[in-house]
């Protein structure tokens, strides 16, 4: 038996949040004396796939075909379906993002296994099956018990950690057998997004507020934003008066992310915001108003005029990394 | 052609979420209940659909999985623009009864789509869209952010990791929308809110159907350590390095 994890294939390439979830299924593992395999769909190097090993992944199943490339929710959820069957396992875990949502709540309905998303932690106990969930935005957290046979987790960005844990790891090619589907989706048409790193998947994170008062201002977030390898976001007026594009909105009614770092610049901080934003390792609100509602959530806080701190903080950081190196 | 368009009600956003009996049950007393404001953004952009001469929708219809007290919500729906309203008289448990309920009375009803919003304030879990697909066995396409028509064959839009794709599917499909699909919700005017009185809203009975998953206990979360206040740009640097480790 076996722990089966989901691995996100971005183009090829391995995100940081496969590590880590391999790094929380190795942790169950041990409790409950299994291996961890991983399931990965479309073309991708062995060499990229060994990263995982350090993590604590045995096994590989990779379904290396280039028809998978594109995704199919339901092709990839009867994939992962006879990954779990050719495994017998027990737990999937999928990744806490767009494409665990896409696949995992399917498989739960194909299995009839009990779906926990939004896992803030290591199951607090195996029988019954019991771990904690966030819930109501970040207002709440929620003890969730599941009595099936077969239970299916995304676990959140920054839950657990990077822990490594070398395993000697195989990889083997699966090919899983998918039936005509009822009705068939066609890409027809696609446009890359420019350089530049996505929200969901950053670990830093520059957001700015109606408090940079105009579009052009931004320029001086996305420089501070490329010097920290960071993703740029914003707040729900910004994105609704139309200064940054609607899928950069963070909030109750927007995207909501677990960065590392959240650097709230000329946002008020209003409670639909920080909703989006409750998952945050560390968030840093810079704001000319003394009083705003930021810094009752912020780790750290600076009052002061953002077009002043801005330039200089984006010097700092540059010289910092600089001296890293 | 037909859309449906899936609607949970969530307490508002300002409530402050409090629990009773154990920490085991939501304090409801002093709960506002508002329309889950993704699934709001989908009926927007559904009615705008619909009032577009352009398109083939011409009936948008709200199914909703609730009690009575989610009544109201759907009034609020049907103000929107919504042609029809159909309420599944039970309180679920989980998104899996949710899902379940909401198929058994999709499955082999004429649409052209179902619109689900990405996920839902309360549990927060962006499951029922998904598993809805599953149990109609029909495509899902996730991280929808606008459709527009070719004809009449809807093509959507949904973000993927490294950019933007154009789908279609031959064949009806359950949408997960997230924020772009509308940009701001529809404000009922006084003619939706007038006319909405006299618009359809069933109520049919639950079928049976056991959930996945049991919520046994609540808790607030862990209470931050309170921020520290920087005077300097370099002291920010300094601690995000040194102190939190992060950079």
């Amino acid at each position: 038996m076996s722990i089966l994890v989901y691995i996100r294939n971005v183009g090829g390439q391995l995100k940081k949040q496969s590590l880590e979830l391999t790094a929380y299924a190795k942790a169950m593992a041990d409790a409950l004396n299994l291996d961890v395999t991983g399931l990965v769909i479309g073309t991708i190097t062995d060499d990229e796939l060994n990263k995982l090993g350090n993590y604590g992944m045995s096994r590989i199943l990779k379904a290396n075909d280039e028809k998978y490339n594109q995704r199919v929710n339901r092709v990839y959820t009867r994939i992962v379906e006879q990954a779990v069957k050719e495994v017998d396992a027990k737990y999937i875990l999928f990744p806490d993002n767009a494409q665990g949502k896409a696949i995992a709540p399917r498989l739960s309905v194909r299995l009839k296994a009990g779906f926990i998303p939004q896992v803030l932690d290591l199951p607090s106990s195996y029988e019954p099956f019991t771990v904690k969930k966030r819930a109501f935005t970040g207002k709440a957290i929620a003890t969730v018990t599941a009595h099936t046979g077969r239970v299916i987790l995304t676990p959140m960005l920054n839950s657990f950690g990077l822990r490594e844990n070398a395993q000697d790891l195989e990889i083997q090619s699966f090919e899983p057998h998918i039936e005509e589907p009822n009705s068939r989706l066609e890409l027809v048409g696609k446009q890359l997004s420019e350089e530049g790193v996505q929200l969901a998947d950053a670990d830093i994170v520059v957001s700015g507020g109606r408090g940079m008062r105009s579009s052009e201002n931004f320029a001086m977030l996305e420089e501070l934003a490329a010097t920290l390898g960071a993703a740029t976001a914003c707040s729900r007026p910004v994105a609704d008066d139309g200064w940054r594009p609607a899928d950069e909105h963070v909030g109750q009614t927007g995207k909501i992310i677990a960065p590392n770092i959240y650097f709230a610049i000329g946002i008020s901080g209003a409670i639909q915001h920080v909703a989006g934003v409750s998952g945050a390792k560390c968030i840093v609100g810079i704001n000319s108003d003394p009083e705003a509602p930021i810094f009752e959530v912020a780790d750290y806080g600076m009052v002061g005029d953002a077009f002043q701190i801005i330039p200089e903080l984006n010097a700092l950081f540059k010289k910092h990394i600089q001296e890293d190196k | 052609m037909r859309v449906l368009v899936c609607m949970s009600y969530i307490p508002d956003t300002t409530t402050k979420i409090r629990f009773r009996e154990d920490n085991t049950q939501l304090d409801d007393t002093s709960i506002q209940w508002v329309i889950n404001p993704w699934d709001e953004l989908a009926l927007t952009r559904a009615v705008e659909l619909k009032e577009d001469a352009g398109t083939p929708v011409d009936e948008v219809e709200i199914v909703m999985v609730g009690g009575v007290r989610c009544e109201p919500i759907l009034r609020k729906g049907l103000a929107i623009g919504a042609d029809k309203a159909t309420r599944i008289d039970v309180e679920p448990l989980d998104a899996f009864q949710t899902a379940t309920q909401l198929a058994a009375y999709m499955q082999g009803k004429d649409c052209g789509f179902i619109v689900c919003g990405i996920e839902s304030g309360d549990y927060n879990e962006a499951a029922v869209g998904g598993m809805l697909a599953e149990l109609l066995d029909y495509a899902s396409v996730s991280s929808v952010s606008s459709v527009q028509f070719d004809g009449v064959t809807p093509i959507y839009q949904r973000d993927v990791a490294n950019g933007k794709e154009q789908v279609k599917v031959d064949g009806p499909a359950v949408l997960i929308v997230q924020k772009g699909f509308a940009r701001v919700p529809k404000i009922p005017n006084m003619r939706g809110i007038m006319t909405a009185r006299s618009k359809p809203l069933d109520v049919i009975p639950a079928i049976q159907a056991e959930p996945l998953v049991e919520f046994v206990e609540y808790a607030a979360p862990p209470s931050k350590g309170g921020v520290k206040m920087l005077n300097t740009p370099e002291e920010l640097v300094r601690s995000l390095s040194d102190e939190a480790k992060l950079i």
